[in-house]
């Protein structure tokens, strides 16, 4: 588990610090990301996920908004209209419903923020119409938002909650590798997607790291 | 990599205002967010068509607005679907009260932007139908894949659609023989080669010298299966079985036949699959009433083709042979 000392609710400056670590994993992993799609789709995961997290730069430095729920509005926004792929809508909903939970709280806290991770899962398999074990997303984000649960119920503070999540969310991405694909384009490859891990399930660990991160920082306790 | 290209980032925007200065006469290019309408979009009274998806596949989408065919076509990045906020400005622009059926490829990016795209333009008071294209045969069990793509069939889904729109077809009309194209045309693709996305820089799969890739689609993705290279009659009847098999068609059907470059194959080589694929149809009792060949959907400078065959009715031929005026496809006027 993570820093459990830092703050019981996380705000907007957390929420910001979040999609700027995840900006910077993202472009950091952009080349692994591409190659993870070129072995199983079609190469552009790592590209359409950069070119979406360097517009939310773009828009943050525009103006910072104030409560968490909005941050995550702008990250829907900015994704859906940026990322294009399967991806954009597929995480655009996530932080669409993500935010639809936050509500217009100006922190969250353990309990909250579990409801905002629980919400994205769902927009991800409402639009995605993905299950647990197809190799996609949702194999990262089912048990990342379960472990976020058993945390909260264990009284965990949220900056726990979330590396509950991420380490969760980690294991998930890898647990794709033997997988064969039942949606997206690895779903066309039968047998030859096994061994190779699903570019979606990574970025999602990945992002779901950063936010943890972003709370063990202490930024927005 | 060698291409001609200034910078990776910038291909589909500076391809597209060249094709925007190239074909003046037909089509207007909105650079932010990007797409294409026609010139005269939208027309009083005719239901607007659109299409689109990622770029690389060109002359699709843009080279088929225009005339007979698409109200407007929204590119998307390289091999990457559009996204919403391009198709709800080019939907409202093709609307001209009339209704806008979206013709999408059954990729799943394309499916879920589209979707999207589409319930926000309902809410705006647009009424949208879509069509979706899957006529790729290479997938052989779609309870567990994201089903069928949508491939070369997409053009010929344009071409009659389009011609109902302009002929004055009501929205549920043009939609509906969208969807009888659809469900009447079969196609299997076949590499050579792979091809190399601009921003990757290295092709998106490997092949080997001898070999070839069966069932590829149009994304430089891997197709079913991999062989040893053959010869174009071989690898025609390889692509030609499969597509008889699931169309079923009766002795004595009339059909389209349609030859389809993937971008680095020339048209000589094209017209070689073209000739052992037409006298197969016609040893098999079919009338080959019609044909396309040329690179018409590719997939960047892949070597390949794929082979499509539309069982046709009269409507359907009417349709095909009514005057179209599109950078990329034009006849009758």
């Amino acid at each position: 588990m993570g820093d459990v000392s830092v703050g019981r609710t996380l705000d907007a400056a957390w929420a910001v610090d979040w999609l700027r670590r995840s900006a910077e994993v993202i472009a950091e992993n952009r080349v692994k990301l591409i190659e993870l799609d070129r072995e199983i789709g079609d190469g552009d995961h790592g590209e359409n996920m950069d070119r979406g997290f360097q517009a939310i730069l773009v828009k943050l430095a525009e103006g910072e908004p104030e409560t968490p729920g909005a941050v995550f509005k702008l990250a829907a926004m900015t994704l859906m209209s940026k990322v294009g792929g399967a991806a954009g809508p597929l995480y655009g909903t996530a932080f669409l419903r993500a935010a639809t939970a936050a509500g217009d709280e100006a922190a969250l806290d353990s309990g909250l923020l579990a409801a905002a991770l629980a919400g994205a899962r769902d927009g991800v398999v409402a639009r995605g119409k993905a299950e647990v074990g197809e190799k996609t997303m949702i194999d990262a984000w089912a048990p990342a938002v379960d472990a976020a649960a058993a945390a909260v119920a264990a009284g965990a503070s949220p900056a726990a909650v979330l590396d509950a999540a991420a380490t969760a969310a980690r294991a998930g991405a890898e647990s794709t590798d033997p997988l064969v694909a039942r949606k997206g384009r690895a779903s066309y490859l039968g047998e030859r997607a096994i061994g190779h891990r699903d570019p979606g399930a990574e970025s999602s660990a990945l992002i779901l790291r950063a936010a943890a991160d972003a709370a063990a920082s202490g930024a927005g306790a | 990599m060698k291409k001609l290209i200034n910078d990776p980032k910038s291909v589909v925007d500076e391809s597209v205002e060249g094709f925007g200065l190239a074909h003046a006469s037909h089509v207007t290019v909105h650079p932010d967010p990007l797409f294409v309408t026609r010139k005269d979009a939208p027309r009083a009274g005719k239901v607007g068509l659109i299409s689109g998806g990622g770029s690389g596949h060109e002359p699709l989408h843009a080279g088929y607005v225009g005339y007979g065919m698409l109200d407007a076509a929204v590119p998307g990045a390289m091999f990457t679907s559009p996204t919403p906020d391009q198709i709800i400005p080019a939907t409202l622009a093709a609307n001209s009260g009339a209704g806008v059926v979206h013709i999408v490829k059954n990729y799943t990016g394309d499916v879920l932007n589209f979707e999207m795209a589409a319930e926000m333009a309902q809410a705006e008071g647009v009424e949208v139908r879509t069509v979706l294209v899957n006529d790729d045969v290479a997938v052989e069990d779609s309870l567990y894949t994201a089903g069928r793509r949508g491939v070369a069939g997409t053009v010929l889904v344009e071409k009659i659609a389009g011609a109902a729109a302009e002929r004055g077809d009501n929205l549920d009309a043009v939609a509906a023989i969208g969807q009888r194209v659809n469900d009447n045309v079969r196609s299997m693709g076949v590499a050579l080669s792979a091809c190399t996305v601009p921003h990757a820089g290295v092709p998106s799969f490997d092949l080997a010298e001898n070999e070839i890739e069966i069932g590829i689609g149009i994304h430089g993705e891997p197709g079913r299966h991999r062989i040893p290279m053959e010869n174009a009659d071989g690898i025609t009847d390889r692509l030609l079985e499969p597509i008889l098999t699931d169309l079923k068609p009766a002795v004595g059907e009339k059909v389209l036949l349609f030859v389809n470059g993937m971008g680095g194959t020339p048209a000589s080589e094209l017209y070689i699959v073209y000739r052992h694929a037409a006298k197969a149809l016609e040893a098999a009792g079919l009338v080959v009433e019609r044909s396309l060949v040329g690179n018409y959907i590719t997939a960047l400078e892949m070597q390949g083709c794929s082979i499509s065959v539309l069982r046709l009715d009269a409507e359907m031929t009417e349709l095909w042979d009514a005057p179209v005026n599109t950078p990329a496809l034009r006849w009758g006027m």
